[in-house]
């Protein structure tokens, strides 16, 4: 999240329980939920915001294919191709002892890929400065945000009465 | 309620702890001037740290010759130390991945201290390959980076360089998962902090928000990464046996090392972050957080691999016996009873013996035993490397190139000095990071919160006896 100008009117729970049924009544409510920001992940609530399940393990199983391939076929064209040298009466191509190295490669690949990807698609890196709404959402606060920016006080008002009725123990709107 | 709560399971937080208190408790350690025994323990530490930089240094201008390893005798207290660290490094990615694919609640008080013991375990156990090859500057030859001697590249079918490719790959992921975990719990810690402080956090965590997709993300990625460290903690230690069971030894070449070696370390590990976290949890009190369940799974860990590796010892003798080669015969009646008997005594004490009172509740249960047990776990780990390496090459093939071995000050001095380097990055730790992974402590304490558990308690014991109970 950049500065991007917006006006951002935004709840704060105290337990993740309220929280879930207010989520519900927004749905209910048709309001278009900006985010949520909770202090620790709470479960049963992506499917409630319509968030897909994530496809990082996809991307985790290209990248460990990656290392599998990029291990086994460069040992191999370094012992049959580049400098074959016979160890122990071994043939040149001995697949089983490329075994563990292949094997790790694939986990090193995948590992580091998929973090880097996490960090990037999140937006998340060192340095950055993302918005924050409330320094106690990393404590005890569990928040949900609407973007009210261009919006008419009574469409406000309407979002004030669903944080009131829903058991938000604040309310605040800031500009990002 | 939406969690599950066990209603014969002791609760895991204790103190009926609020959100808020979990995050006071938790991250004030790391705001507050150090207390009088980390100081204590960060002087001797670091004093530790400068002797090892000393022999280091001493090493590599007197060169090798400056240990007792002989003709007969090629691997020593070096190697031992080696395997020692990477077995110690073991438990932090047990925890952590091994536990969170069973989920295991426990996991979360202890697994982040875990982890941090692991990666500086395992830079500990780096040190000693690197520093065996005399040529400190010449490490880098290990990769097969494309150079001018051809390019001459390094040997893929030796156990050696496997162990490089599982080590560091090993040290890379354990170091990813373990910062990964930490993102969220620094922007706490940021979320605290003025100033510097604050900017320094802000660089630490990432600049993390808590956004619910970015959780989602989180939790695949974690899940993701443990199902790959399973697989990798088992295939470390496979290999670090492999360089000795693929060898033409007898007393090295037994294919129950893997197996036996992956067990060893597990229990090595499991002990070293007991001796950590019973030290942490009362300097930094967090007893409510490392309760007394916490350790009690843990020895039930240790007991288990303990009689695990005992099964490995009592199978060794007994195959070498059964295959009727008096060699293999020979190799092991020497490391009972040959001139380091005083070692293999030692090891079958402190792992296979002493172990064995964890059979008792009460004992699983008491801090004191629990922490002896543990040191004595850590000498018996050693003493089985000791006796691996040392007394199999002690009696070579031929009488005449038979000698003994003993350290010199140098040998000593470099584990004592890793000692150093392990605590000083240890106390770095609890210093500038949490010890308990907050989030993760927040997102069970509706299961294992004692003020919910309690509540659970009482509602199943009235449900039992076929009492009314009205639902929560």
């Amino acid at each position: 999240m950049s500065k991007d100008n917006k006006e951002v009117l935004y709840g704060l729970y105290d337990d993740e329980e309220i929280l879930l049924s207010a989520v519900d009544k927004a749905n209910e409510e048709h309001f278009d939920i900006m985010d949520v920001q909770t202090p620790f992940p709470v479960h049963g609530l992506d499917p409630k915001l319509g968030l897909a399940e994530s496809r990082l393990h996809i991307a985790g199983f290209i990248y460990g294919a990656l290392g599998t391939l990029t291990a086994f076929l460069f040992m191999t064209w370094v012992f049959t191709r580049d400098w074959p040298i016979i160890f122990g009466g071994k043939p040149y191509f001995s697949a089983p002892a490329f075994i563990p190295i292949t094997f790790e490669l694939t986990v090193l690949f995948a590992s580091v890929g998929m973090v880097v990807t996490f960090y990037t698609i999140c937006g998340l890196w060192p340095g950055v400065q993302n918005v924050h709404l409330d320094d106690r959402i990393t404590d005890d606060k569990f928040c949900i945000a609407f973007d009210v920016s261009g919006q008419e006080e009574s469409f406000k008002d309407k979002l004030k009465g669903f944080f009131s009725t829903t058991g938000a123990s604040e309310v605040n709107i800031k500009n990002i | 309620m939406s969690a599950v709560v066990s209603p014969i399971r002791d609760p895991l937080i204790v103190g009926g702890k609020s959100y808020h208190q979990i995050t006071e408790d938790i991250c004030s350690p790391t705001e507050k001037t150090p207390s009088l025994a980390w100081v204590i323990a960060f002087i001797v530490a670091v004093a530790g740290l400068a002797f090892y930089v000393f022999c280091v240094g001493w090493t590599i201008w007197v060169g090798i010759g400056s240990w007792n390893l002989n003709r007969t005798i090629g691997w020593g207290w070096d190697i031992t130390n080696f395997v020692w660290w990477v077995g110690i490094g073991h438990a932090g990615t047990l925890i952590s991945a091994i536990l969170l694919l069973f989920r295991q609640r426990w996991r979360t008080g202890v697994n982040r201290a875990a982890e941090a013991m692991t990666i500086f375990a395992v830079i500990c156990a780096g040190q000693f390959p690197l520093i065996h090859m005399g040529r400190l500057w010449l490490g880098f030859f290990i990769f097969p980076y494309p150079n001018t001697r051809g390019p001459l590249w390094v040997n893929f079918n030796s156990p050696l360089l496997w162990d490089v490719f599982a080590i560091s790959t090993y040290f890379t992921v354990s170091l990813l998962f373990w910062y990964t975990g930490l993102v969220p719990d620094f922007a706490t810690v940021r979320d605290r902090a003025k100033g510097l402080r604050r900017k320094i956090y802000n660089i630490a965590s990432f600049g993390w928000t808590g956004s619910a997709k970015h959780w989602q993300r989180w939790e695949a990625l974690s899940l993701v990464l443990a199902g790959l460290a399973t697989p990798l903690v088992l295939s470390v230690h496979t290999i670090v046996s492999f360089d000795f069971a693929t060898s033409v030894i007898p007393g090295w070449h037994t294919t129950i090392f893997p197996p036996y070696f992956v067990a060893g370390a597990i229990f090595s590990g499991f002990a070293m972050v007991q001796t950590l976290m019973i030290m942490t949890r009362k300097i930094l009190k967090l007893e409510d957080y490392i309760t007394v369940e916490h350790i009690d799974s843990m020895n039930k860990v240790i007991l288990v691999t303990g009689t695990i590796v005992g099964v490995a010892y009592l199978t060794e003798l007994f195959i070498a016996w059964y295959s009727g080669y008096i060699y293999e015969q020979f190799a092991f009646y020497n490391r009972v009873l040959g001139p380091y008997w005083w070692s293999y005594f030692g090891m079958m004490s402190c792992n296979v013996l002493s172990p064995q009172l964890f059979w008792s509740r009460k004992l699983r249960r008491n801090i004191f035993v629990t922490f002896f047990m543990s040191i004595f776990v850590n000498i018996g780990m050693w003493f089985e490397r000791f006796v691996i390496i040392a007394t199999t090459l002690a009696r070579d093939y031929i009488p005449s190139s038979w000698s003994y071995y003993t350290p010199t000050w140098v040998e000593i001095g470099l584990f004592i000095g890793t000692l150093g380097l392990f605590f000083t990055l240890y106390l770095i730790f609890v210093r500038v990071a949490p010890v308990v992974a907050v989030a993760e402590v927040k997102s069970i304490l509706k299961a294992g919160g004692d003020q919910y558990v309690a509540k659970h308690t009482e509602y199943h014991e009235k449900a039992v006896k076929g009492e009314q109970v009205e639902a929560h």
